[in-house]
């Protein structure tokens, strides 16, 4: 009985196409939202630098208040809200404008508390062996400062990767969009129990990884 | 039809504001039990796997694993639309409960455990040199040091996935998101969704702030 409505071999063959169907697209909308968060992290990092003032609260409350909002939140708003205004999103416009907004402000603070883990000595001694501005940041302070919260940026990393099945609510057929057709037209959880291994298949090996680098963390600050 | 008529439409506020404000309480109640039990079983967890019994805590790393690495909106989905297939039919606002307490015990129980070895080895050495058995060692010595020392990644990680009561909107909750929604295919008006990112900010940038707070003054992340 069990098996038959979670585990059925049958189901699970005829919806297997779909769900890897889905799973190519969970992999691309990856491939185009970390870098974007990415990206738009590293803007803010490097905006909350400036020593003008107004700028570095701007940036403060720009990340506190993208931080604040459930990413959820942020995609149905772009999504069904932004038509009103006469702007017609896709849903992949949708997902990537708000994983924009949500991953950036995450990854801008990650980066900023990177940052200034350097020791100012860094930037001073760069500078003084007659590397730009930019060139020490780039070459000298960036790569440290990323070393210094790599946990944090794996961490955030699986988290957004995660995140990508809520595409399933603004209909963009990945993973877990495809497993919930399959289960509605079988009337039956298999579709979906199989969609929870994939993920945790592919996702275990960094999760096994994280948690070492993080406990080797913890264990050099004591 | 100007920007604010349809994004801040008075008429629109009026009528769906109090549906919002309702949502507003089931976000904070579903919020409060998913930090009760969620850190409560993670803790638990955490001290099951003190007791050092081989298979049990091969058990309790897959399980903290599973809920690692399986996105919450897929627990919640699973749930509540997998468990009718078994008989067991769960309300939306009790499968999401169940799902992001499972996220939140497997992410609390990582956190607690790693303070717990990350203590020096002394401590317990000296509580057992004092005469104290292991229950008392761990529970008075151990535990509250451990405890002490993970707090800024603790309150961080329980803000990121109370902020998942939004999945909830999914399974019919009519919390924040939920009413929104609902309030915006009655009115044919965004302003719903404007109202409910400002009760999100209402509730959540405090929090936000405050674990900010937390992290400088621990000093530890």
């Amino acid at each position: 009985m069990f098996a038959d409505a979670f585990l059925n071999t049958e189901i699970l063959r005829e919806a297997w196409p779909i769900l890897l169907d889905g799973l190519g697209r969970t992999a691309l909308l990856s491939a185009l939202v970390v870098p974007l968060g990415l990206l738009g992290g590293l803007i803010l990092a490097l905006l909350s630098l400036t020593r003008r003032r107004w700028l570095r609260w701007g940036v403060a409350v720009w990340v506190d208040v993208f931080r604040a909002l459930p990413p959820l939140v942020l995609l149905v708003v772009v999504y069904a809200g932004l038509p009103f205004a006469g702007v017609e999103v896709s849903a992949w416009q949708a997902v990537a404008t708000g994983f924009f907004l949500n991953t950036g402000a995450y990854y801008g603070e990650i980066l900023r508390a990177g940052i200034a883990s350097v020791p100012k000595g860094q930037m001073e001694a760069a500078r003084s062996l007659g590397l730009s501005r930019p060139h020490a940041l780039a070459l000298v302070v960036l790569p440290q400062a990323v070393r210094n919260v790599l946990p944090d940026l794996v961490s955030n990393t699986l988290e957004v990767v995660k995140l990508t099945s809520l595409a399933a609510v603004v209909a963009l057929p990945e993973l877990l969009f495809q497993a919930r057709q399959a289960q509605s037209v079988t009337y039956n959880a298999t579709p979906i129990v199989a969609a929870a291994v994939i993920y945790f298949l592919l996702l275990w090996p960094f999760v096994r990884m994280l948690s070492r680098l993080e406990n080797r963390q913890l264990a050099s600050r004591r | 039809m100007s920007f604010a008529d349809s994004f801040l439409n008075l008429r629109v506020a009026v009528e769906h504001g109090p549906k919002i404000i309702e949502g507003m309480g089931v976000t904070v109640v579903l919020a409060g039990c998913v930090i009760a039990t969620g850190l409560a079983a993670g803790l638990g967890l955490a001290v099951l796997r003190a007791l050092g019994v081989r298979p049990l805590n091969w058990l309790i790393i897959f399980v903290v694993d599973l809920f690692r690495a399986v996105p919450p909106l897929v627990v919640i989905v699973l749930l509540y639309f997998g468990l009718p297939a078994a008989g067991m039919a769960l309300n939306g606002f009790v499968a999401a409960w169940l799902a992001l307490s499972l996220v939140l015990m497997a992410f609390a129980e990582e956190i607690f455990w790693a303070g717990i070895t990350t203590l020096p080895k002394g401590q317990w050495e000296a509580s057992r040199a004092l005469g104290l058995r292991f229950a008392p060692t761990f529970f008075l010595v151990v535990l509250p040091q451990a405890v002490r020392i993970v707090i800024p990644p603790l309150v961080n990680r329980t803000i990121a996935i109370t902020k998942g009561t939004a999945l909830a909107s999914v399974v019919a909750v009519p919390e924040i998101l939920g009413a929104a929604q609902a309030g915006v295919s009655f009115s044919f008006n965004p302003t719903p969704l404007t109202l409910a990112a400002l009760a999100y900010l209402a509730l959540f940038l405090p929090v936000v702030v405050l674990g900010r707070w937390v992290e400088r003054r621990w000093h530890v992340r």
